[in-house]
């Protein structure tokens, strides 16, 4: 099993959401968080003053899938999140030792 | 003859009527002025100071009311005990409201409205003064200093220097020209910001190590536009109540004009305030646009009668540009004003009473000058004095730990946002 941890923008969450469901993903956890990368931050005016904004808001997105989804599940992400300009984000996966159902108890690959 | 006379007393009552129903339905929009004030502070304050600074603006508006009607109203019109000076019309405390005008004096023609409507139009008047002041103290300010001035303020310095012009005091006599008070209301109120800013010092993090200005965006902007629209309401009671008597063509129409002109001056400083943002910034900065449309509302203020509604503009138009220039200019000097409000109704009342020399004959430069320096100097000076004492006794300004979690938490113990709290 594999946890893959998506940092998107945020208007692709509809898109991606909808294109990982066809490819059968059942669950997702998203959170609404802040970061910057080689987009860097950008300057924005207030009463006369520039300021900069060094942290822009992105989406992050965890979908935990058994080993032989996940090629697929990269390349849904990485097709649906890429808009092609700077600042579309990272996919990170990581080994996931183990995993419950809370209401079942069931565990591995039949509680992802 | 006797019939005629009856119904010439007749049409006195309803005259009376009409006036004092005229008179509180002005006031009743000035009241909402409070209103305005508490949405446009607390959407350009951040979050975490939202609760205190609504809180101070109902306190002061409740606070405002009562030390006018305890001595204020008193020191303000004295009446008969003119004669004597300011202080022995301290005298009149605790008589207001003990008789009204009886129908003989009102067929008599002696007086036009109800007094005890005088005094509501007057004392919605002190609460705009002192609600100059919460804005530009906001997020650093002690909640019981603030309090503890506001008493001295709407109790004693306010009416004393209203006194000098609508009480007929010196000014007044001098041939000063206020109107409803670009001077009297509004440079007063900033003029006790000023003071107390200065004693208070910037807000934590306004300038960087290099004493660049770095701004700090307001928590809510559509709360600063809906404040500043409800202003602009209660700006037609404060300019267009000023009038004091409506009945009669004359008056009827000077009214509207007023109405008109208020309406006129306030969209002339909005668009001349968006155009130079536009211009300087390179954007339309919704706050410098909502501070323009309060500047051209100042701006007119001291004389909304005698020009056109086309000069209106302008002179609103002009107040706009001065707002726009002067915000940045005092952020540049430490002056850390959150609001702006000291450049919209200290900078641009000043200009409102110097623009009363362009459209009124009467006018004469040199007493609009000293007129509005004794009102500035005599506001300053008192409030420096309140602020210091103020300073080392209670303290007027919050610990730099509590600055940085809120004064909502610390002075209030509540947030306005709680579902965003951490818990623990």
């Amino acid at each position: 099993m594999k946890m893959i941890t998506a940092v998107i923008k945020p208007f692709k969450l509809d898109d991606v959401r909808e294109a990982l469901g066809d490819v059968g993903v059942q669950g997702i956890t998203v959170a609404e968080v802040k970061g910057f990368g080689r987009q860097r931050g950008h300057t924005e005016m207030y009463r006369g003053a520039e300021y900069v904004v060094d942290f822009l808001p992105k989406t992050k997105i965890e979908v935990a899938v058994a080993d032989e989804l996940v090629e697929q599940v990269i390349e849904t992400i990485v097709n649906s999140a890429r808009t092609g300009k700077i600042g579309d984000g990272k996919i990170f996966v990581t080994e996931l030792s183990h995993v419950v159902r809370i209401r079942t108890g069931e565990t591995g690959d039949s509680a992802v | 003859m006797e019939e005629l006379s009856q119904l010439s007393g007749r049409v006195s009552e309803i005259s009376y009527a009409l006036d004092t129903f005229y008179f509180l339905v002005m006031g009743a929009l000035v009241m909402w002025m409070a209103a305005g004030f508490t949405m446009l502070e607390s959407g350009l304050v951040r979050a975490k100071n939202t609760a205190e600074i609504l809180t101070k603006n109902v306190g002061l508006y409740s606070i405002a009311c009562l030390m006018y009607m305890l001595c204020g109203y008193a020191i303000m019109y004295p009446g008969d005990a003119f004669e004597g000076g300011v202080f022995s019309a301290l005298a009149n405390i605790g008589i207001l409201g003990s008789a009204d005008n009886d129908a003989a004096s009102v067929i008599a023609g002696d007086s036009y409205y109800s007094g005890l409507s005088d005094f509501f139009f007057q004392v919605v008047f002190v609460a705009t003064a002192m609600s100059i002041v919460s804005g530009a103290v906001a997020e650093r300010m002690k909640l019981w200093a603030f309090f503890a001035f506001a008493v001295v303020l709407t109790g004693f310095i306010y009416p004393v220097q209203g006194f000098w012009k609508w009480g007929g005091g010196w000014l007044n006599a001098m041939g000063f020209l206020d109107f409803a008070g670009s001077g009297v209301v509004h440079l007063c109120g900033a003029a006790a910001a000023l003071a107390g800013v200065i004693l208070l010092g910037p807000r934590k993090g306004k300038y960087d190590k290099n004493g660049n200005v770095k701004p700090i965006p307001g928590a809510n902007l559509p709360l600063a536009a809906i404040g500043t629209l409800i202003l602009w309401l209660g700006w037609f009671g404060f300019n267009g109540g000023s009038q004091l008597q409506v009945t009669g063509v004359d008056n009827a129409n000077a009214v509207a004009l007023i109405f008109v002109n208020t309406n006129m001056a306030a969209a002339g400083g909005l668009i001349a305030a968006m155009l130079l943002s536009r211009v300087w910034f390179g954007k339309a900065d919704l706050t410098m646009v909502l501070n323009g449309a309060l500047a051209g509302l100042v701006a007119i203020t001291a004389e909304p009668l005698t020009p056109t509604p086309l000069v209106a503009t302008l002179i609103g138009a002009v107040g706009g540009v001065i707002v726009v220039g002067s915000i940045v200019l005092f952020d540049k000097i430490r002056i850390d004003d959150p609001v702006g409000a000291i450049s919209v109704h200290g900078v641009v009342g000043i200009w409102g009473i110097l623009a009363v020399c362009l459209t009124n004959e009467e006018a004469k430069l040199g007493v609009q000058l000293i007129g509005m320096l004794s009102i500035f100097a005599w506001v300053f000076i008192t409030s420096f004095v309140i602020w210091f004492l103020l300073k080392k006794t209670l303290g007027i300004r919050v610990s730099e730990a509590e600055e940085y979690e809120g004064v909502d938490l610390h002075e209030c113990g509540l947030e306005a946002y709680p579902e965003f709290a951490k818990t623990e």
